[in-house]
């Protein structure tokens, strides 16, 4: 039971045509103005950023993106982002927080790029930075998990106040391929894999990891997408509206908290 | 407890005479002379990889030592298959309840709180355990006002711990993030191998990061870059050498000199007196 409906989870969330940062862009913000480039060497385009208004108020949306046809994806590089698209995203985190614009961001990425190039500019510093600077942000920070949500490609955009998931969405460690091969060397038996990673929203939710889900339209986001932007756009700004009342020191300390809870050792 | 107990299991296991052989350059050594240089071949430099123990017995002043919180250990949050027994089959070879051993003592006489993780056990790697010490000895050292070492030595996340492995990336640099807005002094030592989510997360974020000699770091594994590419990899890559020449650590520091880096570096980051401060104001 469990195997084929987690299984089925992937298949949702990996569809060529699931909705993406662009689609939920342009259905939910107005004005929106895209920022290119890490400001040290490049523009990646896996991770759309800029300024938009959402319900007139000035937000910074950040989302990684994988294409919606195989050029795009190409274009795109499948979602897997470069060092230089979290150190974009860095960027403009820090420009939110000084103009004071709440953040939200969108992830969908296999992970983060498995490349030459990304490791000599350094994949992990540019992911650990990340995650560094978003804990310490004094703006309300939300992410929203609407695809795949994999590895530390995706943490290094989600350490934010209130992380939701469309209830089709997928959250773990690694692909469930990824993790099959390096636990059992065999990519093939990732189905298994899907079963035992507690990868779905349920699971995740339950495990205290997000802390919300929203609940896709039958047959996924993508079969009735002015349903989902509708669902989506009312969490938003319920969300938006609590964390932005909330005094600063307030947030922080609440966003750290809830880090520092997950996981559980035995003394 | 103390490095007396490693001592035992070191010599029970191994037995100081027998030989042990460079994987490097294929020299031959007693394994008591190579612990006497450090357990790096005498021959060509190769760096073994070493035990948490040894490497406090290297690092530390003799009987500074003090282990906190030794006991922490998983309560497979997955209920993952074969991991308990796993876990009791490492724990039996290696006298560790996981991968990492956090302490406080002193180095010169400058106290310091040290993680150090063991390649040992589970390839090092990040799980609940690895990830809640490493942010209870952030948070100690920030409390205590002490500097911080972390000698990292890891395949990356535990898979056996899923998403709750991933989290402790999250928590362990805000946590850093914390001491470092406190102004605290962290020191990341890199050592043979540092990969995947350690790399992505404390390991980086080092004020100073220093790596030894030929150790591999990186964020994604050869295996997966090579399949993902199609093509092999340069010579070299993922080494120490590698990234310090891309700008991603301070120094390399061969394994003998180590303890004096770190005693000048704890030095030049000695807290200022109060009195300058007070001399400024008013």
């Amino acid at each position: 039971m469990t195997r084929t409906k987690d299984n089925q989870y992937i298949a949702l969330a990996r569809a060529m045509d699931r909705l993406s940062v662009t689609d939920y862009i342009q259905a939910l913000f107005t004005d929106f103005f895209e920022q290119h480039g890490d400001r040290l060497c490049r523009e990646d385009p896996s991770i759309l950023g800029g300024i938009a208004r959402f319900h007139g108020m000035p937000v910074t949306v950040i989302g990684t993106r994988k294409g919606k046809n195989l050029r795009e994806r190409i274009r795109f590089n499948f979602g897997m982002p470069n060092p230089e698209g979290y150190r974009k995203a860095r960027r403009l985190m820090k420009q939110a927080e000084k103009f004071q614009r709440p953040i939200i961001t969108f992830i969908d990425t296999p992970g983060a790029y498995p490349g030459i190039e990304a490791e000599a500019r350094g994949q992990g510093e540019a992911i650990a930075k990340n995650m560094m600077k978003m804990s310490q942000l004094k703006v309300p920070i939300i992410t929203v998990i609407t695809g795949e949500g994999n590895s530390g490609g995706a943490l290094g955009l989600a350490v934010a106040d209130w992380v939701v998931m469309l209830s089709h969405s997928v959250f773990s460690v690694l692909s469930p391929e990824g993790f099959a091969s390096i636990l059992w060397k065999d990519a093939s038996r990732s189905t298994e894999a899907c079963e035992l990673m507690k990868l779905t929203a349920n699971d995740l939710y339950e495990a205290g990891v997000i802390d919300g889900i929203i609940e896709e339209p039958a047959g996924g986001a993508q079969a009735n997408p002015e349903q989902m932007y509708a669902l989506l756009d009312q969490a938003l700004a319920y969300y938006l509206e609590e964390l932005s009342q909330k005094p600063i020191n307030d947030l922080l300390e609440e966003r750290y908290e809830k880090f520092r809870k997950i996981g559980f050792a035995l003394e | 407890m103390d490095f007396d107990r490693e001592l035992r299991n070191h010599q029970m296991a191994d037995g100081d005479l027998e030989l042990s052989i460079c994987p490097k350059c294929n020299a031959q050594f007693a394994k008591k002379e190579l612990a006497d240089r450090q357990h790096v071949c005498p021959n060509c430099g190769y760096h073994y990889r070493i035990g948490a123990y040894d490497r406090l017995r290297i690092i530390l002043d003799a009987d500074s030592f003090e282990e906190l919180d030794e006991t922490l250990h998983s309560t497979d949050p997955l209920d993952f298959p074969g991991y308990r027994e796993k876990l009791n089959q490492m724990r039996k070879k290696t006298g560790l309840d996981d991968a990492v051993v956090m302490a406080v003592g002193t180095i010169k006489n400058i106290p310091v709180v040290v993680v150090v993780l063991d390649s040992r056990f589970s390839m090092g790697s990040m799980g609940v355990v690895v990830g809640e010490k490493i942010t209870r000895a952030v948070e100690y050292a920030d409390e205590q006002k002490l500097p911080l070492l972390i000698f990292s030595a890891s395949g990356g996340a535990r898979m056996q711990e899923g998403i709750f492995s991933l989290m402790q990336m999250a928590k362990t640099s805000s946590a850093l993030a914390r001491f470092s807005g406190h102004r605290g002094f962290f020191i990341s030592i890199l050592t043979d191998p540092t990969m995947g989510g350690v790399t992505a997360s404390f390991a980086s974020l080092g004020d100073i990061i220093l790596a030894e000699p030929g150790a591999l770091i990186g964020f994604a594994g050869a295996r997966v870059i090579e399949q993902t590419i199609g093509q092999s990899l340069p010579e070299g890559f993922q080494r120490a050498e590698y990234l310090e020449e891309h700008g991603f650590i301070d120094a390399i520091v061969p394994r003998p000199q180590l303890r004096d880096t770190l005693a000048q570096l704890l030095l030049l980051h000695q807290p200022k007196q109060e009195a300058v401060y007070d001399s400024n104001e008013g």
